[in-house]
């Protein structure tokens, strides 16, 4: 279905008109395939909430696009607006605000459906056990308290990995997230932990004595995310987590997705060498990160950008199914979401969609403003 | 509610009074802006105003934004929202870069032609009932329109509706089909600036117009042959920065005919132009601008400053908090020389903007621009800057929403 639909926007586009007015379309054969499976965009709705036609008008542009994966990260550390049957109170402590900045189960079912009809999936990310500091208003307990010395210090961190309360939450939590998400994949994030705060608690230095961990707090966070990842496959999904769950050495199943978002300090050409190299699949992301503006036709540096260009066999090129593009919501809200993504997105379309010799530019500088112009009219 | 509205009926001192047209109408209309932003919300919907004294008045009399219409044409209703955003900024300048290089949108009743073969389309021009509107519409939100002629470079647009108006350039002994900057040694083209300008003059109600004269690029000039004999006989060897001040001399003295002031580009100044005492020398470049600033103060001449807000400049990350930290007086310079410096704009040129962005582009990081050239020097803490530029952007939105509504586009 996905195929005819993508059909169907390639006959779209051979429309024209001419200078009666009149709408035209030459005859035409269209042989075209895309050259990755997953073509994603990536919209933050925690930094910034974004109404659900912002969403749905991403869609929109996204199928005219040909991007067939609608990446949501929902949830972060400044909100939740996700409205959980089972946890109610998260996005009612948790959003900016519990009545207007919330995605109702319904709305995401509209998101979901929307997406559907366009041939695009939709990849939720609920990101753990950092970036959750909204999570702890409505779940007292799921975050670790901070420690200043002997006293806790008010502030809270990443989740408790110690507790089985902790565990019991996920295993509910992603229960609901997995019927409410249809797609095989979930998005488990698993980046940014920062080990400060665990550092300071003394129940998990004293968890760390108990397990033999040392020192060594990536062994920690490599405890939950496999926990994590455990619950996740027995409620028969599958996952994609961001490179540091590779690059920290969690046990994680063969057909894990990794994603590759990180300039440095490993170049990303590296860092997807040693992810295949591995034998798993791989996203690219890292120069990707369009909320990254610049002056000036920054089209061009995403345009390309070849991801298959890393030391590797063949195999490994195999391995690399796609790419996200990702706009970050700090800066980013309904005021300035499109003219941010758009067209600059299409670049990084053309480039996951088209063959790896399709890279004149001059070509699609004419081609793109081309684009640009159907897609305003 | 008993409010007290104590504004000091102040000007900028040190200006000629031709520089602060419509006097009542700019002094009154930023202190109902004022009053606007004082009105806020209780718990059950009423809004209100508690009592209030307001004491209230800027540091800069020129506080402008520059909108450019050539690179990209931006429709009647963007530059009228962008009015009302101006206002609601305590902006009172809009500096019309109206025409360049790429296109020329503006109709002229006297030279139709410049448009109907300078502009992108017959669909992306400004009639002189558009024009009006906008003059009309800045007026009635205390916001002077003064309009830039861009020359004599930027004109490349101008070449297709006058013929010979442009120098054609050369390559050896033949003319390669291009042409440069406007041709400064033929009397056609002061017969076309003459009546031109007497047009604009007539069209654009502010005592000043901007005459541009930025970027002049010599080498179409140097290669053309008549170009380089006009250079021997008026014994100006092979600088051509005196070709350019002479130029610049004869459109000076065909404006100032019409009793019109001017404003132009540093390079004018750097240059060495003979300009007239009331002369407003913008500054624009990044390099030393306050080594500039200290030049043209200490010639003598009014200057505003633009080149630390570049806005079209964009970035990742907070950078409204380096527009706010700019400092217009910190320049070596007397105190004579510092009250010459009448305000700055805040740019937003158009090589990689048009409607679609913008409002998001410039607002609302003008707003820093817009306090730095009201507020008081003292005004300078960005924690609490960040504190009311983030209500008072929540406070533009609900007026633009609510505007949309109003207008029926919502």
């Amino acid at each position: 279905m996905c195929g005819f639909l993508a059909g169907l926007e390639t006959f779209s586009q051979l429309v024209g008109r001419d200078e009666n007015g009149m709408y035209y379309i030459n005859n035409t054969e269209i042989v075209d395939f895309p050259r990755f499976p997953h073509r994603g965009l990536l919209l933050d709705t925690s930094r910034h909430y974004l109404p659900l036609r912002a969403i749905l008008e991403t869609l929109d542009v996204m199928a005219y696009n040909k991007f067939n994966v609608f990446h949501w990260h929902i949830v972060d550390d400044p909100s939740f607006p996700y409205e959980s049957l089972t946890f109610p109170e998260l996005s009612k402590q948790g959003a900016f605000h519990a009545m207007t900045h919330i995605y109702t189960a319904s709305d995401v079912q509209t998101v979901i459906e929307y997406a559907r009809l366009r041939g695009i999936r939709v990849v939720a990310e609920f990101d753990t056990p950092g970036h959750t500091l909204s999570w702890g208003p409505g779940a007292p307990g799921l975050l670790t308290p901070c420690y200043l010395g002997k006293d806790p210090s008010g502030t809270y961190g990443p989740i408790n990995p110690i507790l089985n309360s902790t565990y019991q939450f996920v295993t509910s939590l992603f229960q609901e997230v997995s019927a409410v998400f249809p797609d095989f994949f979930l998005h488990l994030g698993g980046d940014e932990v920062d080990f400060t705060c665990w550092k300071s608690n003394p129940n998990i230095r004293a968890f760390m004595k108990e397990m033999g961990f040392g020192e060594d707090y990536k062994k920690l966070e490599s405890f939950y995310i496999q926990r994590l990842l455990d619950i996740i496959s027995s409620l028969g999904k599958g996952y994609i987590v961001w490179q540091e769950v590779f690059d920290n050495a969690v046990k994680v199943r063969p057909d894990t997705i990794i994603h590759v978002w990180k300039e440095n300090p490993t170049p990303y050409t590296e860092e997807m060498a040693n992810v295949t190299k591995a034998g798993y699949r791989a996203l690219l992301s890292a120069p990707w990160y369009l909320n990254r503006i610049s002056y000036g036709q920054d089209w061009m540096a995403a345009y390309q950008v070849e991801p298959l260009k890393f030391e590797g066999s063949s195999e490994q090129k195999a391995r690399v199914i796609g790419g996200e593009a990702c706009m970050w919501g700090e800066y980013v809200d309904v005021t300035n979401l499109a003219p941010r993504l758009w067209p600059r997105a299409g670049a990084v379309a053309e480039r996951l969609w088209s063959n790896a010799t399709v890279r004149d530019l001059q070509d699609a500088y004419t081609r793109l403003a081309d684009f640009r112009c159907k897609l305003l009219g | 509610m008993v409010l007290f509205l104590t504004k000091t009926l102040r000007t900028s001192t040190g200006l000629s009074s031709r520089y602060l047209p419509w006097v009542f109408g700019f002094f009154f209309f930023p202190g109902l802006e004022t009053f606007s932003q004082l009105v806020h919300e209780d718990d059950y919907g009423s809004f209100l105003v508690n009592e209030t004294e307001i004491n209230d008045f800027p540091r800069f009399a020129h506080r402008g934004i520059l909108l450019d219409t050539s690179r990209h044409y931006l429709p009647l209703k963007s530059i009228l929202t962008n009015l009302d955003a101006m206002a609601f900024n305590k902006f009172n300048v809009l500096h019309w870069h109206i025409v360049d290089d790429q296109s020329f949108p503006y109709q002229s009743v006297y030279f139709p032609e410049l448009s109907d073969k300078g502009a992108y389309s017959c669909n992306h021009i400004y009639t002189p009932t558009d024009v009006r509107l906008v003059i009309e519409y800045a007026r009635l939100r205390g916001i002077r329109v003064i309009p830039e002629f861009d020359t004599p470079g930027h004109t490349q647009s101008w070449g297709k509706g006058q013929k010979d108006l442009l120098t054609p350039c050369y390559s050896g002994e033949r003319p390669t089909g291009s042409f440069g900057p406007v041709n400064p040694i033929l009397n056609t083209t002061y017969d076309f600036m003459t009546k031109f300008f007497k047009e604009i003059s007539s069209v654009f109600p502010d005592a000043y117009i901007h005459l541009g004269g930025d970027e002049v690029n010599f080498d179409c000039w140097k290669s053309n042959p008549e170009v380089k004999e006009f250079m021997k006989k008026q014994g100006f060897g092979t600088d051509y920065a005196k070709l350019e001040s002479y130029y610049i001399q004869k459109i000076l003295d065909i404006v100032f005919s019409y009793n019109k002031e001017y404003m132009v580009w540093q390079e004018v100044f750097d240059n060495k132009v003979q300009l007239k005492p009331d002369t407003v020398v913008q500054v624009w470049m990044e390099n030393n601008y306050a080594h500039e600033l200290s030049s043209v103060t200490g010639a003598g001449f009014t200057a505003i400053l633009a080149a630390p807000w570049y806005l079209d400049y964009i970035s990742y990350g907070q950078d409204w908090k380096k527009y706010y930290s700019v400092e217009p007086l910190n320049f070596p310079g007397t105190e004579k020389q510092k009250k010459l410096l009448i305000g700055g704009e805040a740019c937003l040129w158009g090589e990689f903007v048009d409607a679609t962005n913008l409002t998001p582009r410039l607002w609302p990081r003008a707003s820093a621009v817009g306090e730095r050239l009201w507020s008081s020097r003292n005004v300078t803490n960005l924690q609490d800057a960040y504190k009311r530029l983030t209500s008072h952007r929540c406070r533009m939105l609900r007026c633009e929403h609510e505007q949309a509504i109003l207008s029926g586009i919502a």
